[in-house]
């Protein structure tokens, strides 16, 4: 989690608020991490090829947004975190993928399905 | 679509031809029992009313990939409008007056020479409806939604597009709360094309990242 620092030129002197945990996204652009290997029952929105595979944060995606997977049954209402848009090499995806290696993939993960590498 | 009176033409041909007859056959399945069931349900619990419905069904018929290609076109003739385009597609398509109905984001994921973007649900057929409306069946297909992420290159050489080996292909998979479109590279050619003859030229298929946008259709 990046909290506010003393020294953080966007925390100002005469107005200063600290993010509650949550609020501030967790990750930013260029951080690796892993998707998790979760395995929920009912309603989830990462898909199984790529859990457990490793990326890179391209974009925290604005504005926060409600989880899908709890909101899917009626719960975590009005409580919203981020998403971010995940690079994957298709080569981390598929060992064998026939293309050429700087091929990619990018998908949404909602910010509690990934971890830091 | 409803038949009635047939002595019409559908603008681009006469219509003096028969149709198959517009009706349901068949009994209906699980989930049409459970539709019904659910709306009626919500409709006598006063929780929606018929006409909510009604409405939700004009809004998603108002949606054609004609509103796609206006964004396009606009983008490729404003520069400006382009890069706010790329910052946050919501609301630059708001500013052309067309409307999110829903909490969907939009990334506009621009083509360049080195890059070829392509765009998939995974998980079952998240589309841009606000911008092109419904999505095509093939995009709802299992095999193009499996073999997409997995081998987009022969995929897209199905569709006739040969993306150079050194060209990056770029695979979106919209599974969540972010939609996407595809902005295709201007064709070479089209210098003294009015924004109304680019739009013309942009087709669902290019900004689904399929084809590219042609002089020849």
């Amino acid at each position: 989690m990046r909290m506010p620092t003393l020294d953080d030129p966007s925390r100002n002197e005469d107005f200063s608020v600290v993010r509650a945990l949550g609020e501030a996204p967790s990750f930013q652009p260029g951080e690796r991490v892993r998707i998790l290997t979760r395995h929920p029952i009912g309603h989830y929105r990462v898909p199984i090829y790529l859990r457990g595979k490793e990326g890179s944060i391209e974009a925290v995606i604005e504005p926060a947004a409600v989880d899908n997977e709890e909101e899917g049954f009626g719960r975590n209402a009005g409580s919203k975190r981020h998403y971010y848009r995940v690079a994957v090499p298709m080569t981390e995806i598929w060992p064998a993928y026939a293309g050429s290696a700087r091929d990619g993939l990018r998908i949404e993960v909602f910010e509690t399905w990934l971890e830091r590498i | 679509m409803v038949e009635g009176d047939h002595n019409h033409s559908h603008g681009d041909h006469d219509h003096d031809h028969d149709h198959d007859e517009i009706s349901l056959t068949g009994k209906p399945g699980y989930y049409d029992i459970m539709e019904t069931a659910v709306r009626e349900l919500l409709i006598e619990r006063k929780l929606i009313r018929a006409e909510e419905i009604r409405g939700q069904i004009e809004v998603i018929d108002s949606r054609t990939p004609a509103l796609g290609a206006k964004v396009v076109a606009r983008a490729w003739v404003d520069p400006a409008f382009k890069v706010r385009l790329l910052e946050n597609g919501r609301t630059a398509c708001e500013e052309l007056g067309i409307s999110f109905y829903d909490d969907t984001q939009l990334i506009v994921l621009e083509n360049t020479p080195d890059v070829h973007n392509l765009i998939v649900c995974t998980l079952c057929s998240c589309y841009p409806r606000p911008v092109l409306g419904l999505p095509p069946d093939w995009y709802k297909l299992k095999p193009y939604r499996a073999r997409a992420v997995s081998e987009p290159r022969a995929v897209l050489a199905e569709f006739g597009t040969n993306i150079p080996d050194d060209v990056e292909v770029r695979v979106s998979d919209s599974t969540a709360i972010v939609r996407y479109l595809v902005l295709p590279m201007r064709p070479d050619g089209t210098g003294d094309y009015s924004e109304q003859q680019l739009a013309d030229l942009v087709t669902r298929d290019a900004m689904i990242g399929v084809i590219p946008v042609r002089l020849e259709q």
